[in-house]
């Protein structure tokens, strides 16, 4: 747009983006800070899409850009699809619109650095782009398909366990490796479209054999791993075009998204590598069916833990997938309203890695307004369960699994969980007796304190509802 | 090579403090801060703009308005969405 600007400013117009980029980079960066406390948190997001505001505008009069059709047609048909993706979906969906968004964020900068690659003639790039725009094919690619596989195993398009060839760590390993010898060698002959092609096939092939061994119960690990790509990814696109806001907000995004899965690993007690090359059918499962004879359930119904509740002094709740696949977010809080007008205490026990994303199940309860303040972390629940009457624990599995403390031999052990087995009661909430993602058999269940309600996790509230109001 | 340094510089100072900035986030934010971080990268935008709009063939800027497309959903889509659950979080602010 800078023909539309008076001659004499054309000289200023350069200095003046680069400034207006140092401003966008200071929203973003105050904008990730307020992110991180409930108080500022929206505010903060606002102050980081004005920077991006700030950002795109100004961009539009670099004097590089010298026609708007696509620009114009672009912005509007992705701001549309945008918005009405980010207004339709549910909050029990998040982590696939996450995944999803990005998707696209890796597959623009990707194309960008193919854009450049194309625009230009090869001759023109020195060692530092060529080098930087592999990376950005290679980085963008892999979070494009690896993010869609995500979202297919989040939707259940594709089956949630693992699904793998013999071998398969081996083969991505070596799949990796020669998508760097491919950067390379495109580093030393751009023009050579094979490896260009080549390379570009091979990420995104990378992607979906990445993800697709992984299972379900890993996916807050892995989207919060691949939205770290989409940050390094822009950054790449960043060294390519040599704009500094791009590198700047893209690490910061990769930054951002590398500690958050480090958080994530920690709350599983696994690293990195475990969650991407291991798996929990790797492991020495001891399979269900083995010793089920010699261990009994006890089966509950509505009426028995409408009363179980009622005359409790404190009730724990600890939400798991279950509960976001069931949609029994408001259910729930019904229940806890109606055992509070009754005296009785409520709190929310959540596991790190509850749902399918992290700080899933807080927003799922946000949603159904339940105070934050009644959300507890792990650390901040734990010290609480022996003093606990009731804990209802609705479609989680895992992530109370005693195993993890007790069987040295389980796959799960010594991942920290909810000591739910402390308190005088447990009621589980589960479909049936399928054990959970990580296909372990889950000991609580067999507990003395135990019962076990079974049915679709809305239904069973919405009939514990109905009890707790007969007894009035 | 000067760029390049120049550049490695502010890659790695924006990492250090990309790491200052999360590290102490309540588990509650995770996931709108990981979704408001996601738009963010939707930062790339700016550059397919440049690549859209630029001098070069037709092929590029086909490129680069795909790349448009796909930027835009993860900018706008990303910040509308964050929007909408961190609004959820503030109304319990205000209720008590």
């Amino acid at each position: 747009m800078s023909q539309f600007l008076p001659e004499f400013l054309h000289s200023y117009i350069p200095t003046t983006i680069q400034l207006v980029y140092l401003i966008a980079t200071g929203f973003f960066i105050v904008g990730i800070k307020r992110l991180g406390s409930p108080a500022t948190a929206r505010s903060g997001n606002q102050l980081a899409s004005f920077g991006m505001f700030l950002g795109v505008v100004v961009t539009l009069f670099d004097q590089e850009i010298i026609s708007f059709e696509f620009i114009i047609a672009g912005v509007l048909i992705g701001a549309l699809l945008g918005a009405t993706a980010a207004k339709k979906v549910q909050m029990t969906a998040m982590p696939e619109m996450v995944a999803v968004f990005n998707g696209f964020g890796g597959g623009a900068s990707a194309l960008v650095a193919w854009g450049e690659f194309t625009r230009l003639d090869p001759s023109l790039f020195d060692t530092q782009s060529l080098i930087t725009i592999g990376l950005s094919i290679l980085i963008g690619s892999i979070t494009f398909t690896g993010s869609f596989i995500a979202f297919g195993k989040l939707k259940g398009f594709i089956g949630g366990g693992r699904i793998a060839l013999p071998g398969q760590n081996n083969i991505n390993l070596i799949l990796t490796a020669i998508a760097l010898v491919l950067v390379g060698w495109f580093t030393y002959d751009p023009e050579y479209q094979v490896v260009f092609w080549s390379l570009f096939g091979l990420a995104l092939l990378i992607g979906v054999l990445t993800v697709l061994p992984i299972g379900g119960a890993d996916m807050p690990v892995v989207i919060s791993l691949l939205n770290s790509y989409s940050g390094i990814a822009a950054a790449m696109a960043g060294f390519v075009l040599d704009n500094n806001l791009l590198i700047i907000s893209g690490t910061l995004v990769g930054a951002a998204g590398l500690i958050l899965t480090n958080i994530m690993c920690k709350a599983m007690n696994r690293t990195l590598p475990n969650v991407l090359f291991g798996s929990f059918a790797d492991g020495p499962a001891g399979g269900p069916e083995t010793s089920d004879s010699d261990k009994s359930i006890q089966q509950t119904f509505a009426d028995d833990v409408a009363i179980q509740c009622a005359y409790a002094k404190k009730v724990v709740v600890t939400p798991g997938y279950g509960l976001a696949v069931a949609q029994a977010q408001h259910v729930l809080k019904e229940v806890a309203n109606l055992l509070e007008e009754r005296g009785v205490e409520v709190k929310y026990g959540i596991h790190p890695v509850a749902g399918r994303m992290p700080g899933h199940m807080n927003v799922l309860l946000a949603e159904a307004d339940v105070p934050y303040d009644q959300l507890k972390d792990m650390d901040e629940i734990n010290p609480e369960f022996p003093s606990t009457d009731v804990v209802l624990i609705i479609g989680a599995n895992d992530v109370v699994n005693p195993a993890a403390k007790t069987s040295p031999g389980s796959p799960i052990y010594g991942m920290p969980i909810l000591n739910v087995d402390e308190a005088k009661r447990t009621i589980v909430f589960k479909r049936s007796m399928s054990p959970g993602y990580a296909g372990i058999d889950n000991d609580l269940f067999y507990s003395d304190k135990n019962q076990m309600f079974f049915g679709d996790a809305k239904k069973s509230l919405q009939e514990l509802a109905s009890a707790i109001k007969e007894l009035d | 090579m000067e760029d390049l340094i120049f550049n490695l510089f502010i890659f790695v100072l924006a990492a250090f403090v990309g790491f200052e900035l999360i590290s102490k986030v309540p588990p509650t934010l995770h996931t709108p801060l990981m979704s408001g971080a996601n738009a963010i990268s939707g930062i790339t935008l700016i550059g397919a703009l440049i690549i859209a709009g630029g001098s070069g063939n037709l092929y590029a800027q086909w490129i680069g308005f795909a790349a448009i497309v796909f930027a835009t959903i993860n900018v706008v889509g990303g910040f509308m969405v964050t929007d909408r659950m961190l609004e959820m979080f503030k109304k319990k602010e205000d209720d008590q």
